[in-house]
């Protein structure tokens, strides 16, 4: 007899898309921006897990990606005058070569070392592009809006970044699903697990992780290229800010690590959370404190994460929460 | 920039070099001893520039160097008391773990530091007067610095290998289950360790507190830099650490005569990536 099973995937399509209509349906701003916010720290979250989840590599420095996507398309659009669309797609190119030229060497450190590699090359492209006078040095670029112009006006182009958004969160998810339920992703699980055993099964380490590295940097690139094409500004300390990239891996870690829903309930959780401590007048001086404590407390007593946790107490969930 | 100014650039950059080395010592102590990298560091580092400045400005007016003390023996206790609250519990489990619990506390201590003392940027007011000859000027709160510096550098040395503790520190350090076999308290080690980290970052940043304006977000740029250091002198290996330090102080201090400031940081990560790469035991260990 064949259980019937709900399609993970149909379903957290359906849920994305009503959630991505909602604002217009409700005619409520203030909604659009907090689903905007949330759609890039799942997109955030979903591809750091790849390589973090799966693969067991402790990508510190992750948000390098967004920081080079947000900077190549920003340039394309406001100095060779290129389309956002096709900004978007070409922006994530630079990250997606930088993985793999860095990737290459970096993937053979271990545990910590692989960690701090990731910090120093954060560090670099800022102070990099600190200094790049063709990307604006220090002060950053900003867009004319004449920019808007051919998108009929600021707000229609607020709404192409914001539907834009929308599709790279579920395109990360859906690549997210498709490597865990692939030969690929049990490929990495297993270097996860035991790189040494991995390879005595024919498994080729190097390429498989190289491989997911590339993958995992792609996502975050298209998600900076459409935040700052909606912020129409971009500076060094808020492309590479390593705390947004720490910020990343609590999602991860709050949600359940390795898993496919994880970073999407710990992005929208972490988000909702902090909304509420910022807005809450008495807690609002303590919010960073308090974020503190929370983590603390999943990290030492909840170490699966919500979506882990609860898999592991109801394991009939195991098959409908992948 | 002429070569006349390469001398006095190079003495003042190895004078900060001593103190970014004892911050570098403490970050490189604990993950020697128990493979923590502990992300608490660089507001730990602030917190001792607060002690000094609290106490310096409190009604007692306490001396900045007294302050210096005080830090050294609060990071002791804090230390302790953060390894027994956060890290103790997951010491085993995989680095991303500590990495959380660590940088946790970094959150709470940030939280509560910016809350109490907001962002505006403070100074401890302490003038020690100068010695001058040729070109070269060096300024007492600087020599007073390196001074400290190596001093307590030395006693981290005669505690390590001269005594017992120090010996039971290394012996955990070494192999965890062999010391406890060994009748070893390993977790009390483990404890005291944390602290003496901590402590060492609260005297670096103490030290830094007479040299430079700061707030409680002035830690992140010198956790940055430990990190660089601590790579660079191999992870785990404080003498390195403190050579690091050294090295990344002369290098900031010569390459400025030469290149424009602000792309010191750039040549400091690549040797750090350089580094992690090419040697990851570091300047000093053996090839790896």
């Amino acid at each position: 007899m064949r259980r019937y099973r709900i399609p993970f995937l149909p379903l957290v399509v359906l849920v994305f898309a009503i959630a991505t209509a909602m604002p217009t349906l409700t005619s409520n701003p203030t909604l659009r921006e907090e689903l905007f916010l949330v759609f890039m720290l799942v997109t955030l979250a979903s591809s750091i897990n790849i390589i973090m989840g799966y693969t067991g590599y402790v990508s510190f420095g992750h948000i390098v990606f967004f920081g080079l996507g947000g900077y190549f398309a920003f340039y394309l659009m406001q100095v060779q005058g290129w389309h956002f669309l096709a900004a978007l797609i070409a922006g994530a190119i630079p990250s997606a070569l930088i993985a793999l030229v860095i990737g290459i060497p970096i993937l053979r450190l271990r545990g910590a070392y692989f960690a701090l590699a990731t910090v120093g090359i954060n560090e670099a492209m800022r102070v990099v592009f600190n200094n790049w006078e063709e990307f604006g040095g220090a002060v950053g670029m900003f867009f004319n809006f004449s920019v808007y112009a051919r998108y009929g006006g600021a707000s229609q182009a607020r709404d192409l970044g914001y539907y834009s958004m929308a599709a790279v969160a579920i395109s990360t998810i859906a690549a997210s699903y498709w490597i865990k339920r692939s030969k690929f992703g049990l490929s990495l699980m297993a270097i996860r697990e035991d790189q040494d055993v991995a390879m005595v099964v024919g498994i080729d380490p190097s390429r498989a992780k190289v491989a997911a590295y590339v993958i995992s940097a792609v996502f975050p690139a298209m998600a900076g290229a459409a935040f700052f094409f909606r912020n129409g500004l971009i500076e060094p300390g808020h492309a590479f800010e390593l705390q947004r990239s720490i910020e990343s891996l609590v999602m991860v870690v709050l949600g359940g690590i390795g898993t496919v829903a994880g970073p999407i309930v710990g992005a929208a959780v972490y988000e909702w959370l902090r909304g509420f401590l910022i807005t809450n007048p008495t807690l609002a001086s303590f919010q960073l404190s308090l974020a503190g404590l929370l983590l603390l407390v999943v990290v030492l007593f909840v170490t699966a994460g919500l979506v882990g946790w609860l898999r592991n107490r109801f394991p009939v969930l195991r098959s409908y929460i992948p | 920039m002429s070569l006349e100014a390469l001398v006095p650039s190079a003495i003042d950059g190895l004078m900060l070099g001593f103190v970014y080395g004892l911050a570098a010592m403490g970050l490189t102590l604990i993950f020697g001893v128990m493979k923590v990298i502990n992300l608490s560091h660089g507001p730990v580092i602030a917190l001792g520039m607060f002690v000094v400045y609290t106490l310096f400005t409190g009604p007692l007016g306490v001396n900045p160097y007294l302050g210096i003390a005080a830090a050294l023996v609060i990071g002791l206790v804090f230390g302790v008391v953060e390894y027994l609250i956060a890290v103790d519990r997951v010491i085993n489990a995989p680095e991303l773990t500590t990495l959380l619990a660590t940088f946790s506390v970094n959150l709470m201590i940030i939280g509560v530091a910016t809350s109490t003392f907001t962002t505006t940027p403070r100074a401890v007011d302490v003038s020690l007067g100068s010695v001058t000859a040729g070109n070269i000027t060096v300024l007492g709160t600087h020599a007073v610095a390196v001074a400290v510096a190596i001093v307590v550098a030395i006693l981290l040395y005669a505690l390590l290998f001269r005594t017992r503790i120090g010996k039971s520190i290394r012996a955990v350090a070494n192999n965890r289950a062999a010391a406890e076999l060994m009748g070893i308290d390993s977790r009390r080690m483990l404890a005291l360790s944390f602290g003496i980290g901590t402590s060492l970052a609260m005297v670096s940043g103490a030290l830094l507190s007479t040299l430079f304006p700061f707030n409680p977000l002035s830690g992140a740029g010198y956790e940055v830099k430990s990190f660089v250091i601590v790579v660079l002198g191999g992870l785990g290996n404080p003498t390195g650490a403190l050579l690091g330090g050294i090295v990344i102080g002369l290098l900031e201090g010569v390459t400025t005569v030469f290149i424009p400031v602000s792309w010191v940081p750039v040549l400091e990560y690549v040797i750090f990536i350089a580094i992690l790469l090419l040697r990851p035991s570091g300047l000093l260990g053996s090839r790896a």
